[in-house]
């Protein structure tokens, strides 16, 4: 193989792997920006990725599946939302509890759906004369889906909504300083809950890519701590849609690049990689974050009372 | 939050040890009701599924045993972590470090050539530094570069059940396996004496018993359970007092992922005797042993009750698959609505809610 198609080969792929990472990334960024730290995604994920792929099975509607995966995966984040903002439960339980009882719920519902193949995926496509634009179109325009495409349009239409939009202006406040919001007439507890189920519609959708999309099929645990990358990657990308790209995409290429080790390392040792990878990232964004204030949103994981602070 | 006005919520000065009980015992309860409606969804009476769990769990002596025997890793992972929550240190990865005791256990137990009782010993030493490493890893991350602890030390597990797997497929592939995923089996001297024909490997047992109580001197009465204190409920006021956050951060975590080490030492010395699948070594232990951790309240002494508690729940499991022929899974959905009631109960412990009279 030469080294122009191991190149388009590998960033294709690329592409491909970064778009759920992508998705979940934005949705936690929307949910983390409004001071709700939701470490259920992996729970979110995986029941998006049973219930989208036990409704493109039944109906033969792949995009019905994608659609109902991010609604339960919204309808789950609910949870989360209401312990977390209304009880003022501890954030990282009660994410935990999302987590393992999505792992659960979907491992319990899954069962007689393994090995079945889905005949009705979201098919690849090739864009015409695009894709004969050497090397950039083989990589973008061959042999992708229509939800890559979708997910990078969602990028800049997320930023602009964050940061150029009176709704953006809110969550922010309401992340950085939910007593300020609220005295200017923010519904803080509105914001929260709105960002918490963006977030786990997202969730959803990105687990519903997986079953539906990139390996049209069921599998327990099929989702295999995806979810807490995108924790890792929500980090990496200081709480920007723009840097998520980056940071998704960067990731899923250093994934697909450690395959190309496989003449010199075990498989089983390179399938660590994807996690010292995510570990490696942090300690990187660690050493720019420490001089420059580009931080966390200032109440994340704080629930908010009113008159209490 | 507005609440309607007949209801009247004041925050309680301090909750009594009798209330914070019952509000947890009402809180399973409640998630166990809850989940009866799965084994109705099943078309099984749930008075009849938690008849058969108890049963199975406690109603004999092979019940008793297997509830035993899940209850000591929850049993020595709770009570470490019981003290890293004290100091705000979130351990995810208590997982990862049972895997690392049990590699360094069988390492020493299959090349060391010790002999006797002397194997046995090293194996649980080398067992808890190894548990103990593992856990620094995040400890130094957070303490000197303020990395999320929750993300590094649950990536820490992927890597350590990566690592057991190419060992048992690689390099330690016992040659007496066929073509089996193991190791060879352990020398006798390396297998821990077990109570009767139980699966009851008592001296990891008396360890977790004996972690449970020095655990508890070391936070109630001793400076350095202060100091976790301190920097866990108020970290600015810590550093005033001149408490190292740094050290207080590496001596919970050498802590909290050495006694992880020996549950890891203990599943592969006592059950198994040999190296393994992860999946096999570690049931989730390490995640479950979080909310045994929680439920304690992060008191290292109650954590044997509570351990004890999981431990009917996970040998329960058991029954769940083998006579209801349920999926096991089942049990982490009970895990997750657990966890659920438990934090949103804590509501009730810090507020005391009545019904107003007109």
């Amino acid at each position: 193989m030469g080294w122009e198609t191991w190149i388009i080969a590998t960033l294709s792929r690329t592409l491909a792997y970064g778009t759920p990472l992508l998705i979940a990334t934005l949705g936690e960024i929307f949910a983390e920006r409004a001071g709700v730290l939701n470490l259920g995604v992996e729970g979110m994920m995986i029941m998006g990725a049973y219930s989208g792929f036990v409704i493109a099975y039944t109906t033969g509607h792949p995009w019905l599946g994608i659609l109902v995966a991010g609604v339960v995966g919204a309808v789950f984040s609910i949870i989360h939302a209401f312990v977390s903002v209304t009880l003022k439960a501890n954030q990282v339980v009660s994410g935990l509890a999302l987590t393992m009882l999505g792992l659960g719920l979907a491992g319990v519902l899954g069962r007689g759906w393994e090995g079945l193949p889905l005949f009705t995926p979201i098919h690849k496509m090739t864009v015409p004369v695009l894709s004969s634009i050497p090397v950039l179109g083989p990589i973008l325009f061959k042999g992708q889906n229509l939800v890559v495409y979708l997910t990078m349009l969602l990028v800049p239409v997320l930023w602009y909504v964050l940061f150029r939009t009176r709704i953006g202006i809110s969550i922010r406040a309401v992340g950085e300083s939910p007593a300020t919001a609220d005295s200017l007439g923010v519904n803080v507890t509105r914001i929260r809950y709105l960002c918490v189920i963006f977030g786990g519609f997202l969730a959803g959708v990105a687990g519903g890519y997986l079953s539906v999309a990139y390996r049209p099929s069921w599998t327990q645990g099929m989702t295999g701590g995806m979810g807490w990358i995108v924790i890792a990657l929500t980090i990496f990308a200081f709480w920007n849609p723009i840097y998520g790209l980056l940071g998704s995409y960067l990731f899923a290429a250093l994934y697909h690049l450690s395959f190309r080790l496989q003449a010199w390392v075990s498989p089983e040792l390179l399938k660590a990689m994807p996690y010292l990878f995510a570990i490696l990232v942090l300690i990187f964004v660690a050493q720019g974050t420490l001089k420059k204030k580009m931080g966390a949103p200032a109440a994340l994981s704080v629930p908010y009372t009113r008159g209490e602070e | 939050m507005t609440a309607p006005n007949w209801l009247k919520i004041e925050r309680r000065p301090v909750a009594s040890g009798r209330t914070v009980f019952i509000i947890s015992v009402l809180a399973i309860l409640a998630a166990l009701l809850v989940a009866a409606i799965f084994f109705a969804a099943y078309g099984i009476s749930p008075i009849y599924a938690y008849y058969l769990i108890l049963r199975g769990a406690l109603g004999n002596m092979h019940g008793f045993s297997e509830t035993i025997r899940r209850m000591i890793p929850l049993l020595l992972c709770g009570v470490g972590l019981t003290v890293a929550f004290r100091a705000l240190f979130w351990n995810i990865g208590a997982e990862g470090q049972i895997l690392m005791g049990a590699i360094a256990a069988s390492g020493v137990a299959l090349f060391s050539g010790l002999p006797g009782p002397l194997l046995l010993i090293a194996m649980f030493i080398a067992g808890f530094l190894a548990g103990a490493a593992w856990g620094l890893i995040p400890a130094a991350l957070k303490a000197k570069l303020g990395l999320n602890d929750v993300i590094t030390t649950l990536m820490l597990n992927y890597v350590a059940m990566y690592v057991v797997l190419w060992l048992v497929h690689g390099p330690w592939k016992g040659a007496s396996m066929r073509g089996y995923a193991y190791t060879d089996m352990f020398p006798n001297a390396a297998q821990l004496p077990m109570i009767g024909s139980t699966s009851i490997h008592w001296p990891t047992l008396m360890l977790g018993f004996i972690a449970a109580v020095v655990m508890y001197i070391l936070v109630n009465r001793t400076r350095s359970g202060f100091e976790i204190r301190v920097v866990g409920e108020n970290p600015e006021a810590s550093r005033f007092a001149g408490i190292s956050q740094f050290k207080t951060t590496m001596l919970v975590m050498f802590i909290s992922g050495g006694l992880a080490g020996f549950a890891g030492v203990g599943e592969v010395a006592g059950i198994y005797h040999r190296l393994l699948d992860p999946s096999q070594i570690s049931m989730g232990y390490g995640f479950t042993a979080i909310i045994v951790a929680w439920l304690a309240r992060k008191n290292p002494l109650a954590v044997i009750v509570t351990s004890f508690f999981f431990g009917i729940l996970m040998a329960g499991g058991d029954v769940i698959k083998i006579q209801l022929r349920l999926p096991f899974q089942l049990i982490n959905v009970f895990n997750g609505l657990i966890m659920f009631f438990l934090i949103g109960s804590e509501l009730l412990i810090r507020y005391k809610i009545s019904i107003r009279r007109r």
